[in-house]
């Protein structure tokens, strides 16, 4: 070990791996139904898809986590983004697809992606 | 590097070890790898949480779930349902005695007033991964002191902070590493003491296998404080998990070249070395010490000259107890003002106790100084097991004292402990009840220091001996007027003159026992009776008027002490009855107590 830079990169590295144990104020989470339902309806790749973005991302304050049913089986598989300070919001019948824009436009640039989201899919 | 969603933290102490946390580790591993989650979850072996009674502890992170006394059928369930649907299984989470389930560790009584400073990392990280350590700013102290900082510095920094020793005798680590490093020798020594002998105390062990790190790079700091290029790690063979721990933790920092030549490449060399004491309790003195390391008998020697001046190998040397060091770091980090604005007046930061004995919540607790001990006993230990009665507690261990009900609402520090009697010693806090006869408590400690005296110097060798004899006649009844103040005259003189700590803390527990708790004393020796009801050789047995008359203690009664007619109450003839108790055992309405 030669310097401060070399200890700086293994924090840094091996921080992503153990954020989730860290208790941060401005952690944003990413939950995840994974109930039978949602399980059923294509949730895991959803999930490890986020899982995977965070990462591309380094993003050291979302933790993923997963929740059981809530009752709108039809609409899954369905996630709740909570950011600190803000109402959730629930995205539904999402896919794998949907997940960098969300990553992208929400939990990076704080803007929900509307179209995804639960108001928009009762309003049709 | 992989980045998974769920970590299952698997406390792997000494205690959950026991326990089988092992298996519990295993299990997880097979059971996530058959429900295909071995990408998302990731099962970790940590230190002590320090709720022991409640072991094996598993916690399942980012929910910081707290499941307790898990056993391997358990994990399937908590595979399938936690990690699998994120479903918590409620009836494995850890409940409060009389209370709802806690589902995270900050909302457990046993932890909502702690302060983990020393033991931050313990329960956290895996101890076996350097880059975890890091991760949670580990090293950064020793950078920071090694770029940035001058020894003298480092020196004014722990003074500032007021910390003292944690080891017992609380003395100001910050002279200490003065003394050391004013004395002129080409060669000084490190020397970290984790040889933790007391009696019910295991802070230290802890430490050592939650964050070994963390001692590590406070012995790097020390030494470039003193000047010092080489430390010492005294750990007892007992402690096989720490030991290995250690093992790993030096050679990691090794190839990290944290521990090396050339250390941040500021010229500084420092280098850790383990050696392995045998469990003998003087060699936590440190002058013993240094003699085993040295590969001599563990016997002390007088001071002065004092370890700063000749210590080990003859080389100028500082000696820090692990709990000490795994507060230096953070010092280092966050400064003297930080961790001086914790505690009380004269005694800074906070101190780990390992509660034992009659209470609920056996476990390590760690407070800042100046929590009252009524708050340790009960909101974080949890009480007296049993609705019984709270008597005293004895701090210090061996060289300690047993602080009475009178006093629980004590705040504890290092001098309100020594103004009543006691010490705050390493830690250890053995709580007793109504059960616990005072005197027997005093005869346990001076048999444990009569085992224990290397027998160098007179006053310990043949003074604790006689008092040990003393106590054992009062206990069994043949105690006789001036035996108290025997016990005192001898006490004093053991005090004065014996050579090191041992033998000069040996009479505490009988002296602060005497203190408060005379009148046992006198009820021992004058009327031949143990108020606790423990000692056994002054009990008497006698049937109550609940005897229905059944027989069943006449025949049962091996010297035929016990008379009466059928269907009458029956009677025991006390100069035969030899006490075995069988009676009381084989009485089916209660009827037979001691008295």
């Amino acid at each position: 070990m030669k310097s401060l830079a070399e200890l700086e990169a293994i924090r840094q590295k091996t921080l992503e791996r153990v954020s989730v144990r860290k208790e941060a104020d401005d952690a944003i989470r990413v939950v995840v139904g994974m109930a039978t339902c949602g399980i059923a309806a294509g949730a895991r790749p959803v999930m490890l898809k986020f899982l995977e973005e965070v990462q591309r991302r380094n993003l050291h304050n979302v933790t993923v986590s997963q929740t059981g049913c809530i009752g709108m089986c039809r609409l899954e598989p369905m996630l709740d983004v909570i950011m600190p300070g803000k109402e959730k919001v629930t995205y539904v019948k999402v896919t794998p697809d949907m997940v960098p824009r969300i990553v992208a436009e929400h939990i990076v640039n704080g803007r929900p992606v509307e179209e995804y989201t639960i108001t928009a899919a009762e309003s049709k | 590097m992989e980045l998974f969603r769920a970590h299952v933290l698997v406390c792997g102490g000494t205690g959950c070890s026991s326990s089988g946390s092992g298996e519990l580790i295993r299990r997880f591993e097979e059971q996530i790898a058959k429900q295909g989650l071995d990408k998302e979850v990731k099962v970790v072996r940590t230190g002590c949480f320090g709720l022991c009674e409640a072991g094996p502890v598993v916690i399942v992170y980012p929910e910081g779930t707290f499941y307790s006394r898990i056993r391997p059928d358990d994990v399937d369930e908590i595979v399938s349902e936690h990690l699998l649907k994120g479903r918590i299984v409620q009836h494995l989470v850890y409940k409060e005695k009389s209370k709802e389930e806690h589902l995270s560790l900050d909302n457990i009584d046993f932890y909502r007033s702690q302060m983990r400073l020393a033991l931050r990392n313990c329960g956290v990280i895996d101890p076996e991964s350097i880059d975890e350590y890091i991760a949670f700013d580990g090293y950064k102290a020793l950078a920071k002191v090694l770029t940035e900082m001058s020894p003298q510095q480092v020196i004014d920094e722990v003074l500032r902070s007021g910390l003292r020793g944690r080891g017992g005798a609380g003395f100001p680590t910050g002279k200490k590493w003065q003394f050391a490093a004013a004395s002129q020798a080409e060669q000084k020594y490190m020397v970290c003491n984790a040889d933790e002998g007391d009696p019910g105390a295991f802070m230290d062990r802890s430490v050592l296998e939650g964050d070994p790190h963390a001692v590590l790079e406070a012995m790097a700091i020390g030494g470039y404080a003193i000047g010092a290029s080489e430390g010492y790690i005294y750990v007892r063979a007992e402690y096989p998990i720490a030991v290995k721990r250690l093992q790993i933790a030096i050679e990691q920092a090794r190839e990290y070249g944290l521990l090396g030549k050339n250390i941040f490449d500021s010229g500084f060399d420092f280098d850790v070395y383990i050696r392995l004491g045998a469990g003998a309790f003087v060699c936590g003195e440190e002058t013993a010490l240094m003699h085993s390391i040295e590969g001599g008998r563990g016997e002390p020697k007088p001071k002065p000259p004092f370890p700063a001046v000749r210590g080990l190998f003859d080389k100028p040397t500082n000696i820090n107890n692990v709990e000490t060091l795994a507060n230096i770091p953070q010092i280092i980090l966050k400064g003297a003002d930080w961790f001086s604005s914790i505690g009380t007046e004269n005694s800074k930061g906070t101190k780990v106790f390992a509660l034992g004995g009659k209470i609920n919540n056996t476990g390590l607790v760690e407070v800042p100084m100046g929590t009252p001990l009524r708050e340790i006993i009960y909101n974080i230990g949890g009480g007296i097991p049993g609705g019984k009665k709270f008597k005293a507690v004895q701090t210090g261990g061996p060289s300690g004292g047993c602080i009475p009900a009178e006093q629980l609402d004590i705040a504890i520090d290092y001098d309100s402990l020594t103004a009543i009697g006691s010490m705050m010693g390493s830690g250890g806090m053995i709580v007793m009840d109504e059960d616990n006869c005072m005197v027997d408590i005093a005869r346990f400690f001076l048999d444990f220091t009569v085992d224990e005296s290397c027998g160098k110097c007179t006053p310990c060798r043949i003074g604790t001996k006689r008092m040990l004899e003393i106590l054992e006649r009062i206990v069994e009844g043949k105690g006789e007027e001036g035996d108290i103040e025997k016990l005192e005259s001898l006490a004093k003189n053991i005090k004065a003159t014996a050579l090191c700590g041992l033998g000069q803390t040996a009479p505490n527990p009988v002296l602060s026992t005497l203190k408060y708790f005379r009148s046992e004393y006198e009820a021992h020796i004058r009327e031949k009776r143990c108020p606790a009801h423990h000692c056994q050789k002054l009990l008497n047995y006698e049937i109550t008027d609940k005897c229905r008359g059944c027989t069943a203690c006449a025949r049962i009664c091996p010297v035929g002490a016990i008379t009466g007619n059928v269907k009458e109450q029956h009677h025991i003839d006390i100069t035969k009855c030899i006490k075995c108790g069988s009676c009381i055992e084989k009485c089916r309405f209660g009827a037979i107590v001691k008295n």
